[in-house]
């Protein structure tokens, strides 16, 4: 009798320290998703400001001046243009 | 010993009264009753009906805190960015708590871009909280967070940005303070843009550091991006030809739209003149309107190709039939209509290529005004086009039981209806296709739509579209509307304006064209409002802005050329010939 209630004892506080350390775990393993997830956030911050920076530098107005100006492009005349046609 | 006598204490002669027993047994159960409610009580509040205590409880540590979720991005048809929102800092501070030292002080300012007095100035203030500067780059927040000073907060703002700027200002719009649209796309689409704050709950210790996360309550719902038709570098091209043509011509306003002659979709839509709307603080009125779609006018001889594909559809007329406009007068009742040059005799063909008023004017008298007003409604004028975005302008046409014979004239030339550039460009889209009308869409469209609303047969478009390109032909009103490489047609449009209630000298010049014209792709509408210079007809100042845009646009689809040129012959037979030395040397 003495026998089984120590065993059940045992098995009641080997179960509360389960359930502690399960919590515990699960506390922790949220922690970590959440900072994954503002991790993930702050990619995306840095993801739409380069996409910013990257749409700032090849604004067609930008790159018609840096072709005109910079590099001395022009569009060719009509009569400069060739059309190659493959059958 | 003596045995102790009775000491009375108390000489009160009402406790000497003896006291009948039921009152102090009232007395216990009163008490006894008392507490057993109390403590029936207390088990109800902490067994049956637990939820307020635990709420309570709870709320001394666990706080709810918000999630933002971004706004969605605004995108071309090829995935180039036109609006999105990305997180700034905006510093703040608590001048009681903020102690810095000059040095601190110092830094603070140069990273702020200010200088030291203002920052001073505000933290000598008795408010319990200044802001600094707000909307700063992360960057810039992120060293002064480093810098670890006292008092000193951030907080983070979203900001929207455009980067196509004033270039597509009037399709994208913008939003307000509270990230709301407000204009344009923007508001049109709020509510797929818009996205949905989450939450989640975490323990706090009683000075408010985050002990804890306890549970996330709703995951934040980010706003979807919106995909339109506009292609941004289209849009680029006819901002730049418009923005030209109104600082040439002198004129108030100008604006263009661009469809795609097959799917019926919006690949340009500008206005001038534009703003940024990524700094708005000196906007006026006359910068934000969108012209194209919510202002209309009389559109003028655009209209013309409409009368006469009816004339075909109906049998009334073939291309050759001939038409004696002369003598360049036609009097109706008490009023007279009048070319502005004398035709005589001319066929339906010329009387587009030559846009005679009186040669319309005589196709459309075959119809009722029932006929007319019928076609007309079909073809999308006097109602609004249905695209979805705010102020579309609905035009004016009058009902048909109104119209006097004269009016029927006018109406067939275009005066006496007022429509919207879009409005125009769509019923072009019959004239493009095979007849009908595709519903047009500002989102891009995966799968070109199927037939749309039939106008006339497909042969019809086809004689309408050969008369289109005489008009950009020697001999046409629209000369300088042709393309290089390209077979091009279009009608020009001169329409006075009306300014209370009479007609001024003030005119709209309009052109709106189709190409190429053997396999047609784009639709090009040009209107400059009041050019006030010495052009002012719509082939001298529109159509040479289709030109540039309709050349630039083909080349950017990469359209093949289908007029053919001298040089490019060459190109063939040289691209012919070396290839033949290939194989030989093979």
């Amino acid at each position: 009798m003495l026998r089984l209630e120590a065993m059940l004892v045992t098995l009641v506080v080997l179960s509360a320290l389960g359930a502690v350390a399960a919590h515990h775990q699960s506390r922790k393993l949220f922690a970590e998703l959440e900072r994954e997830q503002s991790r993930a956030r702050q990619l995306e911050v840095e993801w739409g400001q380069l996409q910013l920076e990257q749409s700032t530098w090849a604004a067609h107005s930008r790159v018609e001046q840096v072709a005109r100006d910079k590099l001395g492009l022009t569009q060719p005349a009509a009569d400069h243009l060739m059309t190659a046609e493959v059958r | 010993m003596k045995k102790p006598a009775t000491v009375t204490l108390n000489h009160n002669p009402v406790l000497a009264r003896a006291l009948p027993a039921w009152r102090p047994r009232l007395v216990l159960m009163a008490l006894l009753g008392g507490s057993l409610l109390l403590a029936g009580r207390a088990l109800y509040l902490q067994g049956v009906k637990d939820d307020f205590l635990k709420a309570e409880g709870r709320s001394r540590y666990a706080r709810t805190l918000e999630i933002p979720a971004t706004r969605g991005r605004i995108l071309d048809r090829n995935g180039d960015v036109l609006a999105v929102s990305t997180p700034v800092q905006s510093i703040w501070a608590i001048p009681a708590d903020a102690r810095l030292s000059p040095g601190q002080t110092r830094e603070l300012a140069s990273l702020l871009e200010t200088d030291v007095q203002e920052i001073n100035q505000r933290l000598d203030s008795n408010k319990g909280f200044v802001y600094l500067k707000r909307q700063i780059s992360p960057g810039v927040a992120e060293k002064i967070a480093t810098l670890n000073l006292p008092g000193i907060h951030q907080q983070t703002e979203y900001r929207r940005y455009y980067p196509g700027a004033a270039v597509t200002a009037h399709v994208v719009g913008f939003t307000g303070a509270d990230d709301k649209g407000q204009e344009g796309i923007e508001l049109a689409f709020q509510n797929s843009l818009a996205g949905k704050p989450g939450s989640h709950q975490v323990i706090k210790d009683r000075r408010g550091r985050v002990v804890e996360d306890v549970a996330s309550l709703v995951p934040p719902e980010n706003g979807g991006d919106v995909r339109l038709s506009l292609d941004s570098k289209i849009q680029y091209l006819a901002y730049s030809a418009l923005n030209k043509a109104v600082q040439t011509y002198k004129a108030k306003a100008g604006g263009v739209v661009v469809l795609d002659a097959r799917t019926g979709e919006v690949l340009a839509l500008v206005n001038n003149p534009s703003y940024n709307p990524n700094n708005r603080e000196s906007l006026s009125g006359a910068q934000l309107r969108n012209r194209a779609l919510t202002d209309t006018y009389e559109p003028g001889s655009v209209m013309k190709p409409f009368i006469a594909a009816l004339g075909l559809d109906r049998g009334k007329v073939r291309p050759a039939t001939l038409i004696d406009t002369a003598p360049g007068r036609l009097t109706i009742g008490t009023a007279t209509i009048s070319d502005s040059h004398r035709h005589g005799v001319l066929s339906v063909t010329e009387v587009i290529q030559k846009s005679s008023n009186i040669g319309i004017a005589k196709i459309a008298f075959n119809f009722t005004p029932a006929e007319m007003w019928t076609y007309y409604d079909r073809l999308g004028f006097g109602h609004a086009p249905r695209l979805g975005f705010p102020g579309e302008a609905a035009g004016h046409m009058r009902p048909a039981k109104s119209w006097r014979p004269i009016e029927q004239a006018t109406m067939s030339y275009g005066h006496g209806i007022s429509v919207s550039l879009m409005q125009m460009a769509t019923a072009y889209l019959a004239l493009a296709r095979n007849g009908d009308i595709a519903p047009i869409s500002l989102t891009r469209l995966d799968e070109a739509p199927a037939t749309g609303k039939v106008m006339f047969s497909a042969e019809v478009a086809k004689q309408v579209r050969e008369m289109l390109e005489l008009v950009t032909l020697p001999g046409g009103t629209a000369t300088e509307a042709q393309v290089p490489g390209y077979r091009v047609g279009g009608k020009t449009g001169t329409a006075m304006k009306i300014e209370g209630g009479h007609y001024v000298k003030k005119y709209v010049a309009s052109f709106v064209g189709i190409a190429p014209i053997s396999n047609p792709r784009v639709i090009v509408a040009v209107m400059v409002d009041e050019p006030s210079g010495l052009k002012y007809y719509g082939g001298q100042v529109a159509a040479p802005v289709f030109s540039q845009i309709a050349g630039e646009t083909l080349r950017a689809l990469g359209v093949p050329p289908d007029a053919p040129l001298v040089p490019m012959q060459m190109a063939r037979q040289q691209a012919r010939q070396s290839r033949d030395d290939v194989r030989e040397n093979m």
